[in-house]
């Protein structure tokens, strides 16, 4: 069956097992699938060019599993759910068509206790801290933790041979970073393999979730990874007001719109400036820390917050921005591109910046679609893909953002795009605050009703977030999976070091710049 | 080379002036040589990520852009714990970082340090404490001073640092046993 039977069914099934599917997004459809047809869809979404958004393990009411994947092709978004009875113990695992599949598959079975039949059975998420009997997202009493914590020993594969030493790294990390475990397997100073231990920021946030009322989850959500606040709380609205129904006032969707090209913009500064530092150009540092820094006081001035960790609210935004202060931020705005475009002349000049970003880190385009990179990492590797512009929410079919692609995939590649989407983020934001719409920026929203099932996806500055919610009894939420792009991201830096100098790690590592504690949970 | 000339130039020095108060002044004077008094040495801060959400991070990074300079005023982050006076631990404690977070208090040398930042660093915030998570951030090694936001701005982060630094001697603890 070709991909598009997949989406021709799901559209003729309108009950999805463990809930009503009513998407926050348009040309998502839902579809219950048996063990068979998991893998033959996945392998048809594969062949199709199709991507794995996210895989993840729920709970129907009766207490039964279910194993639930997102895909997103050409026609649009295909969830499929796997129920799974009380005999099965495993379900099958689609690591060989979708890589990025593995550790998620692999933090399902340590947080819902579901094994998959692939064979890296090694925990990702779960570390020394709690027993291998217990599984935080099905088990609801926690086992007492031992008073001495446990060093936790994790099953690297090794590589041997003549010469070959190993470098392990972390989780503290020397700068001021989120912290995880890089295993560096090298000859001299040259990169055979690396291979990453994350999870040790992992802080229970799903299980969180569920203790949560639905119209107060937006706050955990903008927590999920403090530098995408914006994508992940406008993400979980978006899944809200799909539950809902709800339509919102045109100036409401022009304020996150807004607000998540001013989050894009001020990270887009930030790496721009690090990544020159990791190259030895603290020039480049100092200026981009000084126009991030301008932005998110002009931010501060506009919207209450130099990062909008509260600002998208169910229903619309907690504040609204007055034509005075809007047309202060548009100049601040315009100020700090001006800027940027002189600075982007010295880096494209600079002899010595070149000869450290070009070719360093390379993830060729065929790679880059055979792991699924995805997001700013995947459009600098021919991976033309942004929510944006592919399955555009309010406001962003008006908006009609430029997607900016580069094929080389290195260093250099991800800095251009960088440049290229600050430039594109300044000229929407200039759109926005010019032709802002009169009206409400908030709307009361009802309680969704039990078992209602939805979802978000939001173009975040490092990828796309998607973000599943089911609706639980007496307004509370019952399963909320949040998803980062960097877990389809972290395993392809694996690749993009082969044959490196560990020297350049931190450089490349800092051009892809993947969130830990979005990944970690 | 021309144009970075050109821009260092025409951007100058945009460090920001010390606040008009002639108390902040002094503070901020003595402060400098409170450190010495203290420490010997300029303040070496070694930052922990113990389970944040990397919002804080991001508020930490300002702190050394050239509108705060915290490097003008004598304190630097280092890449070890074993060269620092004092830690800045940003949390909840995930139970995953707990073993590392110790080992990073305990290869810090006496006299030492601890500010909390932000709302989970100080009380858990939203996360609390659960199978995964431990908390705040006196739960697992003791806490000079902890500084409430979410994320807390560069200046309240600043402040906190300061706040620690002008405890009286005696409070710092030459020998303080670890929990």
């Amino acid at each position: 069956m070709a991909l598009q039977q997949w989406f021709d069914r799901a559209a003729q099934q309108s009950e999805l097992k463990g809930g009503r599917v009513i998407a926050g997004a348009p040309k998502v459809l839902g579809l219950s699938v048996t063990r068979q047809e998991w893998r033959q869809s996945a392998e048809d979404v594969a062949a199709g060019n199709g991507r794995l958004l996210a895989l993840w393990a729920s709970r129907d009411g009766n207490g039964d599993n279910i194993v639930r994947a997102a895909f997103i092709a050409d026609p649009g978004v295909l969830l499929l759910s796997l129920p799974l009875t009380a005999e099965e113990a495993d379900y099958p695992g689609i690591e060989h068509w979708f890589p990025a599949a593995n550790r998620m598959q692999r933090a399902v079975a340590d947080l819902s206790g579901v094994p998959t039949t692939d064979p890296d059975v090694r925990p990702w998420l779960r570390h020394a801290a709690w027993p291998e009997s217990f599984h935080p997202l099905v088990d609801p009493h926690t086992p007492p933790s031992s008073a001495i914590p446990v060093v936790d020993h994790y099953a690297f594969v090794t590589v041997e041979g003549d010469g070959v030493h190993e470098i392990p790294v972390g989780p503290v990390h020397a700068g001021v970073i989120e912290p995880g475990h890089f295993r560096f397997s090298v000859v001299g100073e040259k990169v055979l393999k690396l291979e990453e231990h994350l999870g040790y920021v992992h802080k229970g946030i799903e299980r969180r979730f569920a203790e949560l009322p639905l119209l107060s989850g937006h706050r955990l959500a903008a927590r999920v990874s403090g530098d995408s606040a914006v994508a992940y709380s406008w993400a979980y609205c978006q899944a809200i007001e799909g539950m809902v129904a709800a339509r919102l006032p045109a100036r409401a969707s022009w304020l996150r719109a807004l607000a998540l090209e001013l989050e894009r913009l001020a990270n887009h500064l930030g790496d721009l400036g690090a990544i020159g530092n990791d190259a030895g150009l603290a020039f480049g540092l100092a200026q981009f820390a000084r126009l991030k820094e301008d932005l998110l006081r002009a931010t501060e001035q506009a919207l209450g917050q130099r990062y909008l960790m509260d600002l998208i609210v169910p229903g619309g935004t907690r504040a609204d921005v007055s034509s005075a202060n809007a047309l202060s931020l548009v100049e601040s705005v315009e100020s700090i591109a001006a800027e940027v475009g002189i600075l982007r002349t010295i880096y494209d000049e600079h002899a010595g910046l070149r000869d450290r970003f070009v070719g360093t880190g390379a993830v060729q385009p065929a790679l880059a679609a055979r792991l699924g990179l995805t997001g700013l990492a995947g459009r600098a590797s021919g991976q033309a893909f942004d929510l944006r512009c592919d399955l555009p929410c309010d406001p962003y079919g008006d908006l009609a953002p430029k997607m900016i692609v580069r094929t080389e995939g290195d260093v250099a590649a991800r800095v251009a795009v960088r440049f290229d989407e600050a430039a594109e983020s300044t000229r929407l934001m200039q759109r926005i605050l010019r032709q802002l719409p009169n009206g409400l920026h908030h709307v009361e929203l009802p309680i969704p009703t039990e078992g209602a099932f939805s979802i978000g996806m939001i173009e975040g500055w490092r990828g796309p977030v998607f973000l599943a919610l089911e609706a639980g009894g007496s307004g509370m939420i019952r399963r909320c999976h949040p998803h980062d792009p960097s877990w389809q991201n972290w395993p392809v830096i694996e690749h993009a070091i082969i044959d490196n100098i560990v020297p350049d790690f931190p450089l490349i590592n800092k051009s892809f710049n993947l969130s830990y504690s979005g990944h970690d949970l | 080379m021309l144009k970075t000339l050109r821009q260092i130039c025409r951007t100058g020095i945009i460090t920001e002036p010390r606040p008009p108060s002639n108390d902040t002044l002094r503070v901020t004077d003595a402060l400098q040589s409170r450190i010495l008094e203290v420490l010997g040495r300029a303040l070496c801060i070694r930052a922990v990520d113990a389970g944040s959400c990397n919002g804080c991070e991001l508020e930490i990074h300002a702190l050394s852009n050239p509108l705060y300079n915290i490097e003008g005023l004598g304190i630097r982050f280092v890449a070890s714990p074993r060269h620092a006076d004092l830690l800045l631990v940003t949390g909840p404690v995930s139970r995953n970082m707990e073993v590392a977070l110790r080992r990073t208090y305990d290869a810090t040398p006496e006299p030492k340090l601890v500010v909390a930042i932000g709302d989970c660093g100080c009380t858990g915030g939203i996360f609390g404490e659960s199978y995964a998570s431990r908390g705040r951030v006196s739960n697992v090694i003791p806490v000079d001073v902890a500084v409430p936001g979410c994320p807390p701005s560069p200046r309240q982060i600043l402040s906190g640092i300061l706040t620690a630094i002008s405890k009286p001697i005696s409070e710092i603890s030459l020998l303080r046993r670890s929990v």
